[in-house]
């Protein structure tokens, strides 16, 4: 499984390339461009300051209080059954609901067992892996007036658990 | 929801710490835990300006359009309702594209503009359209190539590779995003029966 972790490693510096390159036969200013891209970018960061900030201080209190490893503990019996590290659990939990709470639970995660850890790993790829699907449907539907949402609530959440099962079974073959 | 969640962590954490002895552990942990905040949005900025106006160079040399016809075949047949070639399946493209490269905040205005053409081609009706339903299965699974704020959260705490992810990301997006296809299927074709 080394091979995934190699192609990882290209897949960056590849589109960097391609991207220059093609800017540069398609005759875009590229340097240019790549500041006023920036730009977007610093906004960004700064403005989901006070969203991470806030829920950050809020998932420390709960894991320095004790309350995390109390929580983690209750279910690691039932879940070291099936392989599942019970830590991973307030992250998956979160997900569907809110994209700066699980963005938080994933920093906690990698802070407190390190980035390169099987758990870091883990976390950091089912934090990338799906989108906050009670998010997407409030911003879309809501948009646009939709009064009726049929089935869209039950496919999201149904395909966060897949996106979930996904990344843990994958993790175990690469990382585990 | 949200407020739910965030004021139920920190009562219960203080709440517990008054019973477990930590009370001191947790007020030492408000503050440099904020700190830490400010700490990771610094190692986010640098992230998120090379990537975005890296973005800004493919969407500007024509990449995103790019990307925008080879997919289309695939997408034709996963919105069997929308022609082919209306607006509303041009939106849809150009939102998945911006997705896959990372660009939320241009994705969600392409994606409103295609809801409300999907909502047209339903007769302005305000139950949610078969087509709209698979639209937003696809966006709850989000395919994005490149995860680049977990990358930069891994950054700040020393990885020895940040970018070791990537692969197990795009694999496990693949799937949910197929996983999510199949489940709207399923549900459109109980409906249906």
């Amino acid at each position: 499984m080394h091979y995934i972790l190699h192609i990882s490693n290209w897949i960056i510096p590849s589109i960097i390339v391609i991207v220059l390159l093609y800017g540069t036969y398609k005759r875009v200013p590229t340097y240019e461009t790549f500041v006023e891209g920036g730009k977007e970018g610093v906004s960004m960061a700064i403005s989901l300051l006070p969203f991470l900030l806030g829920m950050i201080v809020s998932i420390s209190i709960f894991r320095a209080s004790g309350a995390m490893d109390a929580f983690v503990g209750l279910l690691s019996p039932v879940l070291s059954f099936l392989n599942v590290p019970a830590e991973i659990v307030p992250l998956a939990l979160t997900r569907p609901i809110s994209g700066t709470a699980s963005l938080s639970m994933a920093t906690d995660l990698i802070q407190t067992e390190g980035p390169d850890s099987y758990i870091g790993r883990l976390a950091s790829t089912m934090q990338g892996s799906t989108d906050t699907t009670l998010y997407v449907l409030t911003v879309y539907f809501g948009a646009v007036g939709i009064k009726r949402m049929g089935d869209a609530l039950k496919v999201g959440l149904i395909a966060d658990l897949i996106g979930i099962m996904a990344s843990l079974i994958i993790c175990y073959l690469i990382f585990g | 929801m949200v407020n739910i969640i965030w004021v139920a962590l920190a009562v219960i954490g203080i709440i517990y710490a008054l019973f477990n002895g930590t009370i001191e552990e947790v007020n030492k942990v408000i503050f440099t835990s904020a700190e830490e905040a400010v700490a990771l949005t610094i190692t986010l900025i640098s992230v998120l300006v090379f990537w975005l106006g890296l973005m800004k160079i493919a969407e500007k040399a024509g990449l995103l359009l790019k990307l925008t016809a080879l997919f289309k075949p695939i997408f034709t047949r996963i919105f069997p309702e929308i022609p082919p070639n209306s607006t509303a399946m041009g939106y849809i493209l150009s939102n998945f594209s911006a997705n896959l490269f990372g660009l939320g905040n241009a994705a969600t205005p392409f994606g409103i503009k295609a809801m409300h053409e999907m909502k047209k081609l339903n007769n302005n009706q305000e139950e949610a359209s078969r087509s709209m339903i698979t639209f937003l299965a696809l966006n709850t699974s989000s395919v994005t190539i490149v995860p680049s704020t977990i990358i930069a959260i891994r950054m700040q705490y020393d990885s020895n590779a940040p970018t070791e992810i990537v692969m197990t990301t795009i694999l496990a997006t693949i799937v949910s995003s197929i996983g999510a296809l199949l489940v709207d299927r399923y549900f459109y074709y109980r409906r249906v029966r």
